[in-house]
């Protein structure tokens, strides 16, 4: 039998995942010699021995590999026998190629849990517990190749204790970079408000945070990504004190409990919504809530939803038992950036908490808690950000290197290198000054963690978004691209569609060519070009933002409309008690005095919210639109009139038949439950009437949803049931938001494709 | 990368960011010296060892008359205030008028009188001009352009390379009142309580304040088109710093404030036409105060904010809540952000 001699390259996640340790332990099980390093694109390992014996030990590394691992690639090339002794680890070589891929955080394994929670194990109670199959990984690498000194775990010099794990390849901590314990690793300290260290007797700072909280203190808690606000979910003061510290009026609040059980316990969670909440991601998972739920109601007023998430570092195991639910919600006061940099947590939380509960081993990168729900038993992504980023979206061709740079809400912002699109994690909305800084810095970081240079920039038209005001003051080739094209390119990337589709792009409202406000688009798309093929008419929007914060502006417009000036005499609740200023609001809308025009149809459901008195003024972005969803639970909705219009080509919604039908709804006494249904429905219907129009003139059969009012369950649920009846290809998102958090991975595939 | 229009548009005229491209990218490089380019709100000058400043300026608003002043009133209340802004004492003017036909012969004789009494106020001579008439249509009634010299103050250098971390934003007084009467009278509002334009010649102002205290004052700007946000944008670039706004400190009539909530306005884009920003060394704040104070036109003068080394370049507004905003300066018009 011959003695050969195999090089083989390995790229995708398999830095960081233990892959070494495995290749490792599998030369030694299939008595090969050779080496194996970490380089900047991937594994290489070189292994020699009897045919027989390497030919085993290739066909092993191709059918498995460790848990966290993805291979994306692996090519096998002979070359000369070294004539090593044995198989060896070697140090990561430095100065390759610089695309080896990351691995976001990884959720406290099970081994791990274990030990944490053995009485006899070293790391009993330890909060830095971690292997090479969990642990922190995007959170704390300050560059490539992913090795401790480039983490923020160079801190920390390992004891001998650790450094043989690190060392020994048969450890679960061979090669782990954040290895650590109590002995040399980093610490917990609890603070009160003022700085000082509470040193508690007999007890370590996690378990004195947990009496605090029993007791109904609200702490700051360092995590993973970031700080999180924590108070018992079941003390209605402790919430509501957190709310009104926070300046945050009615947005629900997340919750983490310490088992599926206890999640179990107040909600309904099917076995795909069971195993997202298991996963290595560990995201909060928007679960419906039931019978038994008795949490703080102020936790998610009048929402039959809730936020729920596992413990996912290993201090939450020490904090929370396993009955407990504690709310933890972004460490941040009203829209500012999650903090994660201690100083500046101390300074901007110190209105908030009552004590701190911080850790000496600094964040690098900020990550929030992804959010996620179950639709048609598939993830379907609200934010995308701790667990999954920086994981790319794989496109269907190599593009050039582009940088887009997102929205100005909800910002993410999205890398090009080869065939791969990096959406960063949520930025948050740029205006405000500190999330505007931390934009900047992380674009610098990505691209240096991936070694991108972009050639081409990619925004939206809207000229005074700051990410535009920022990609066009770049020395770069700028490609300027339609926010509602973006939704649905997004779209179509994840699935490797090539289009032409029909796009349904619902959102707020987002820059038109022609200088209004779109937000109900229909578009025939693919992803270079799109014309528009349908939208919702057209209404004023009297004071700009002011109107999409006060609902009750849209309704009133409306209601001139089609009421002329009597509208004020019609008997529904909205006219029986008119804000102040309506008068002037509607001169204003009448003279187009600071009133632009929206087909939004983020901006539909807020006026028919308002007419229906559900919500005049909103707290929270979108809140109109998701208590009008709320209202509509457990009634059946039917069609009510409406209208197309043909305009220029174009075909578009008249929805002033439905509002006059639902105003003499309002009239008749019907329950605004069942007004919110047939609104849900009818719109849903003339979506799909639209929709088969522009099928039949076009022929296409495909049709991709996109933009954040998708994130309305049952608009969506009944556009796919209807549109389901025809031979209809949907696609939805599965890898990025619906919502403005993918507008940037639409931006960049669109300009890859132009520039290409 | 800086993309030239087609055509020239409205928001070339805005005062905001494109206004800014179309002037550094069509006028500056055509017109290129060292004296244009400090883009300041007129240019400064010294002839036979005189240091002079000299400006202009040409207004087109519409309506012509409006609460608190005219057409006529502004073109002479402008050049001055621009001139004043470049530390100086407005003496002489000019003033061109390019007239429809048609015009009612009384307004311009209405409007000729307001400008003389408002020369007479400021303490200026207009002392030449010029007057076309145009066909029907051509212009929008009566458009006037003014021009002006005037003597920069012994001691006093106004110059946004002197405005440094640490120093003082001062403004002279309630901001927004001119842009809410005009548009109010423009289309015709009701406003639930009538609101008078601010127009008035700050040049007493100016040389009370740079009398006393010469070596105070860094920097000057009257925030017209685009209000405080964009004049403060101006300054923070054009030095280099940041600027930090405390938001409950800009002074905002309750009225004024009440008819922007409704109209969805924000006031700090609003223009002014009688106030004033200072820029101060902060151990002179207090003096500065109350000297601006004992001028009937800055009885309500106060500390808006401070300037920083961080964000370079950009203004921020610390909002009631505690949170940092970004007041950037406008691309356009403004349109909401919100998706
Ligand atoms: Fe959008
Ligand atoms: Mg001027
Ligand atoms: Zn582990
Ligand atoms: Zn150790």
């Amino acid at each position: 039998m011959a003695y050969e001699a195999v090089r083989i390259h390995i790229t995708g996640v398999v830095q960081g995942v233990g892959f070494r340790p495995y290749v490792y332990n599998l030369a030694m099980r299939h008595k090969v010699s050779g080496w194996v390093a970490n380089d900047g694109s991937g594994v290489e390992l070189v292994a020699e021995g009897w045919q027989a014996a390497v030919d085993g030990f290739v066909a092993a590394i191709r059918q498995q590999a460790p848990p966290l691992a993805v291979i994306e690639s692996l090519t096998v090339t002979p070359c000369e026998p070294g004539n090593y002794a044995g198989f060896q680890i070697r140090t990561s070589v430095t100065g390759q190629a610089k695309t080896a891929l990351i691995s976001p955080d990884v959720a406290t394994c099970a081994h791990c849990r274990g030990e944490l929670l053995e009485p006899t194990d070293r790391r009993y109670r330890y909060p830095f517990i971690n292997c090479t199959n969990c642990g922190p990984r995007y959170t704390i690498i300050q560059d490539i190749p992913y090795d401790r000194r480039k983490t923020t775990m160079r801190e920390f010099a390992m004891c001998p204790a650790c450094q043989a794990e690190y060392d020994d390849p048969a450890s679960r901590r061979f090669h782990a970079q954040p290895n650590a314990c109590p002995v040399c690793g980093p610490a917990y300290v609890l603070l009160d408000r003022e700085g000082r260290e509470l040193k508690p007797q007999g007890q370590d700072p996690p378990a004195m945070a947990a009496r605090l909280i029993a007791q109904g203190s609200i702490l700051a808690i360092k995590g993973l990504g970031g700080y999180h606000l924590a108070v018992n979910a079941r003390d209605e003061a402790a919430v509501a004190h957190l709310r009104q510290r926070k300046v945050r009026e009615d947005k629900p609040f997340a919750v983490m409990a310490g088992s599926l059980a206890a999640i179990q316990k107040h909600c309904l969670a099917s076995a795909a919504e069971v195993e997202l909440l298991t996963s290595a991601a560990g995201p909060i998972v928007l679960l419906a809530k039931g019978a038994c739920y008795d949490l703080a109601s102020s936790i998610a007023p009048g929402n039959p939803y809730i936020g729920v998430m596992l413990p996912y570092a290993p201090v939450h195991y020490l904090l929370l038992k396993a009955e407990d639910v504690w709310v933890m919600t972004s460490g941040n006061l009203a829209d500012e950036p999650i903090a994660y940099q201690d100083e500046d947590a101390r300074r901007r939380l110190s209105a908030i908490a009552d004590y701190y509960l911080i850790h000496n081993r600094a964040i690098h990168c900020r990550a929030d808690d992804s959010v996620i729900r179950i639709v048609q038993d598939k993830p379907y992504f609200i934010r995308r950000s701790r667990g999954y980023v920086p994981a790319p979206v794989n496109l269907s061709r190599e593009l050039p290197a582009v940088l887009a740079v997102g929205a100005e809400l909800k910002n993410t912002f999205c890398l090009i290198r080869g065939r791969q699109a990096f959406l960063s994690s949520h930025t948050g909305d740029l205006e405000n000054l500190p999330t505007y800084q931390s934009y900047l810095a992380a674009i610098e970081h990505l691209k240096n963690l991936l070694a991108v240079t972009p050639e081409v920039v990619a925004y939206d038209l809207h000229p005074e978004y700051l990410s535009t005001k920022y990609a066009v003051a770049l020395a770069l080739p700028g490609v300027p691209v339609q926010h509602h094209h973006a939704h649905i390119a997004a779209v179509m990337a994840e699935h490797h569609l090539t289009g032409p589709v029909i796009g349904l792009a619902f959102d707020g409202t987002g820059y038109g060519p022609d200088g209004s406000l779109w937000g109900g688009e229909f578009l025939v798309a693919d992803l270079r070009q799109y014309r528009r093929a349908g939208h919702l008419a057209y209404m004023p929007l009297p004071g700009g933002a002011k109107a999409i914060r006060e609902p009750w502006r849209l309704a009133v417009c409306l209601l001139k409309e089609l009421y002329g000036q009597d509208f004020a005499a019609l008997d529904i609740p909205l006219t029986r008690n008119l804000p102040p200023g309506w008068e002037l609001v509607l001169a204003a809308a009448e003279k187009g005095i600071n009133t632009p025009q929206t087909s939004g149809a983020g901006r539909l459901f807020d006026a028919v919210a308002a007419l229906l008195g559900i919500r005049l003024q909103i707290n929270y972005e979108g809140q109109a639109a998701v208590e009008l969803e709320l209202a509509a639970r457990g009634f059946r909705g039917q069609v009510l009139p409406y209208a197309i219009q043909e305009s220029n080509g174009l075909l578009v919604f008249d929805y002033k038949p439905l509002v006059m039908t639902i105003c003499q709804g309002i009239r008749r006494g019907i329950a605004c439950g069942q007004l919110a249904a047939d609104f849900h429905t009818t719109l849903a219907a003339a979506t799909c009437e639209i929709t088969l129009r522009i099928s039949r003139v076009t022929g296409l059969k495909s049709v991709a949803l996109s933009g954040g009012v998708f994130q309305n369950i049952t608009l969506l649920t009944q556009i796919i049931g209807m549109l389901g009846q025809y031979d209809f290809s949907l696609y939805l998102h599965r890898q990025s938001p619906p919502n403005d958090g993918g507008l940037a991975l639409g931006q960049a595939v669109i300009a890859g494709e132009r520039s290409n | 990368m800086y993309k030239a229009p087609e055509r020239i548009l409205l928001g070339h005229g805005s005062g905001g960011r494109l206004s800014h491209d179309l002037i550094k990218h069509f006028i500056l490089p055509a017109f290129a010296n060292p004296v244009l380019s400090e883009l300041h709100d007129g240019a400064r000058l010294t002839i036979d060892g005189a240091r002079l400043a000299f400006s202009t300026d040409s207004y087109v608003v519409k309506p012509r008359f409006f609460p608190g002043g005219d057409i006529g009133k502004l073109a002479v209340c402008g050049t001055v205030n621009d001139l004043a802004m470049c530390g100086a004492e407005p003496l002489y003017l000019s003033a061109g008028f390019i007239v429809e036909e048609g015009l009612p012969a009384g307004e311009l004789q209405q409007i000729i009188a307001s400008m003389q009494s408002a020369a007479l106020a400021a303490g200026v001579a207009i002392v030449t001009g010029d007057t076309k008439v145009v066909e029907k249509g051509a212009v929008d009634g009566l458009y006037i352009n003014t021009a002006g010299i005037g003597r920069i103050l012994p001691g006093v250098d106004i110059d946004a390379r002197r405005v440094k971390p640490g120093q003082t934003v001062i403004v002279s007084g309630y901001l927004g009142d001119h842009a809410i009467a005009v548009m109010s009278e423009r289309h015709g509002l009701t406003l639930p309580a009538q609101i008078v334009s601010d127009c008035a010649p700050l040049n007493k102002l100016v040389r009370e304040l740079l009398t006393a205290v010469p070596a105070a004052v860094t920097m000057l700007r009257d925030p017209t088109r685009g209000g405080l946000a964009t004049t403060l944008n101006e300054i923070a670039a054009d030095a280099g710093v940041g600027i930090i706004l405390e938001e409950n400190a800009v002074p905002v009539r309750p009225e004024v404030q009440a008819v922007c909530e409704i109209l969805g306005f924000d006031p700090l884009y609003l223009a002014n036409e009688g106030k004033v920003i200072v820029i101060v060394e902060k151990e002179y704040n207090e003096q500065v105060l109350a000297i601006m104070r004992q001028n009937a036109l800055a009885g309500s003068a106060c500390i808006i904010g401070t300037v920083t080394e961080k964000p370079p370049g950009q203004v921020a507004l610390k909002t009631m809540v505690g949170g940092l905003r970004l007041v950037d300066m406008l691309a356009g018009e403004q349109l909401p952000r919100i998706c």
